[in-house]
């Protein structure tokens, strides 16, 4: 122990990881311990007195005779969370992989820039991104204008603040999280197994089923789970492109600690999502032994 | 456009639409939104002129500019507390293996797999519990912890890339451990530092979740400014400002970029 403390390693090393632990694993382990406390009167908890209340309140609550009756809602906004975040995957996949591929067989140069091209929005302001949808999808905007024109009669697209539109949302902010990790993989495809598998007599289909699909598929893995992971979490697109009437576990979590100010429900809920994204990451670790995000 | 055609992986269909169909689907709400900026008609999204008076509009409001001054007080303080943290860890890290690394790894990587919302909440319970009144200092602590990892990733891989008999050199020709860092090591990292600090910035200046929620009442940043505009409705004027946020991030992600391309 006092060796630690006197090699130098230790003292440049400590600053950021103390950091991060004390703001942030300290905390997650707080809202742990938090979801297990009793909701206090007036929002807030009650420090010290315990209650799985929270918990309970996720399927059941207490109709006029204080008997608990099941509820539904909330599972309805879990299911809702998971289907989107799977059908985003799904169109992510359709579009990334291909993309992908077109990527990688391009020259050097042009590589870099396309993949440039892949990253740019995802550093640009999420909100901003969405609103730009807003104008494209409201009834009267650009899409709507534009099929009217073309003399398709819309009488109004009505798509903005509807599942479809989320989904059109969600799709459009985590794409490139698919790109990104299948290029890699694709990257280091030798061309020349391809070559081999159509010489021995394979058609297009079977080359791709037996050949490009195996060794892509720790890329593949790693985009599906850095795209159904995020959208699980996401908060800005149902909120602007659902309008607040499509609320998804991240909007759920959010207006615990706003009007409904239930904070040990709602760290019971971030808990959970936690928990999912652990064990997603954890299960894909054991399978490629690497992680998802060392792929990008 | 070249391509080699001998490449066998060309025989698959439909892989050159589907990239353009991609790109297009990436880039056009962008295009259409910076377009939409200049446009001089009040109800935003039907072409009647070209006008920059909209950013004229944005740029003397206010509240708009309180905002975006909230918002470069908070990414400035967050870059160089995270940069100076990732900048040093990343030095510890590349000094061969130890026990316990992956565990730091890990650790470092935390802020990065954590969803959103999950950390803001966690962050405002701690900050509630532990009694700090939220407001720019809370968001600026919350913003540090996401942006170390981002300052630290092309630090790191810039080390990675270079040559450790360098600084053995130094050492062999009696620079000690500081000199050695600031005339060897420090020239040739500089462009990885830089290059970490400027997404630092860009991603500390886009955020709206952890924010909104650490924030409290008081502390308005640009994004949570935008999202306020955003929620009473489509007006040219969001439009310039969300133009120009956009711009920002660009230009600073591609300066980010072309840097890290410098070679040692």
């Amino acid at each position: 122990m006092a060796q630690l403390f006197r090699s130098k390693r230790f003292w440049l090393i400590a600053p950021a990881v103390v950091y991060i632990a004390f703001f942030m694993a300290i905390p997650l382990m707080q809202m742990a311990y938090v979801s297990i406390l009793e909701r206090g009167d007036y929002g807030g908890v009650n420090w010290g007195a315990f209650s799985v209340d929270a918990y309970v309140n996720f399927l059941f609550e207490r109709d006029l005779m204080d008997n608990l009756v099941l509820n539904t809602d909330y599972i309805q906004i879990f299911v809702r969370s998971f289907g989107l975040s799977a059908m985003t995957m799904v169109f992510a996949l359709l579009l990334g992989f291909p993309t992908a591929f077109y990527i990688s067989m391009q020259s050097q140069g042009r590589r870099n820039f396309l993949i440039f091209l892949v990253t740019i929005p995802f550093w640009t302001n999420i909100l901003v991104r969405n609103y730009a949808w807003m104008l494209l999808l409201r009834n009267g905007g650009l899409i709507d204008g534009f099929l009217n024109w073309a003399g398709i009669e819309t009488g109004g697209l009505d798509i903005l603040y509807t599942p479809y539109a989320v989904s059109i949302g969600l799709t459009y902010t985590y794409l490139p999280f698919m790109v990104l990790p299948i290029y890699a993989s694709l990257e280091k495809l030798d061309h020349r197994l391809v070559e081999a598998a159509f010489d021995l007599g394979a058609d297009k289909r079977r080359a791709m089923k037996r050949v490009i699909l195996p060794l892509a598929a720790p890329g593949i893995a790693a985009g599906c789970i850095l795209v159904f992971i995020p959208c699980l979490g996401a908060y800005v697109t149902p909120e602007l492109l659902g309008g607040g009437k499509f609320m998804m576990i991240a909007n759920l979590i959010g207006s615990q600690f706003g009007a409904a100010r239930n904070w040990p429900f709602g760290a019971g809920l971030g808990f959970v999502l936690l928990a999912l994204v652990l064990i997603s990451m954890l299960a894909y670790s054991l399978k490629f032994k690497s992680l998802p995000e060392e792929k990008i | 456009m070249k391509v080699d055609a001998s490449n066998p992986l060309w025989r698959f269909r439909g892989i050159t639409s589907t990239a353009m169909l991609f790109f297009a689907y990436l880039y056009l709400p962008i295009v259409i939104l910076i377009a939409l900026s200049f446009n001089e008609n009040r109800l935003a999204t039907i072409w009647t002129g070209f006008t920059t008076d909209w950013y004229v509009v944005a740029l003397s409001n206010d509240d708009m500019l309180r905002a975006a001054q909230n918002s470069l007080v908070v990414a400035v303080s967050a870059t160089v507390i995270a940069t100076i943290a990732a900048t040093l860890a990343a030095m510890g890290m590349s000094r061969g293996r130890f026990r316990g690394e992956t565990g730091v790894s890990a650790m470092l990587a935390l802020p990065l797999l954590v969803p959103e919302v999950v950390t803001a909440i966690a962050t405002l319970l701690f900050f509630v519990a532990i009694g700090i009144k939220l407001g720019l200092v809370t968001i600026i602590i919350a913003h540090t912890v996401f942006c170390i990892p981002f300052a630290y990733l092309p630090i790191r891989a810039r080390l990675e890339g270079m040559d450790p008999s360098l600084t053995e050199a130094a050492n062999d020709l009696y620079a000690n451990e500081w000199k050695a860092f600031r005339r060897v090591t420090l020239p040739l990292l500089w462009p990885g530092i830089l290059s970490g600090a400027m997404l630092s910035f860009i991603i500390s200046l886009d955020d709206f979740v952890i924010s909104y929620f650490v924030g409290g009442a008081g502390a308005t940043t640009l994004p949570i400014y935008i999202f306020g505009m955003i929620r009473i409705g489509i007006t040219p004027e969001v439009n310039a400002i969300s133009a120009m946020m956009l711009l920002v991030s660009i230009i600073f992600v591609s300066v980010s970029f072309l840097i890290d391309r410098i070679r040692y």
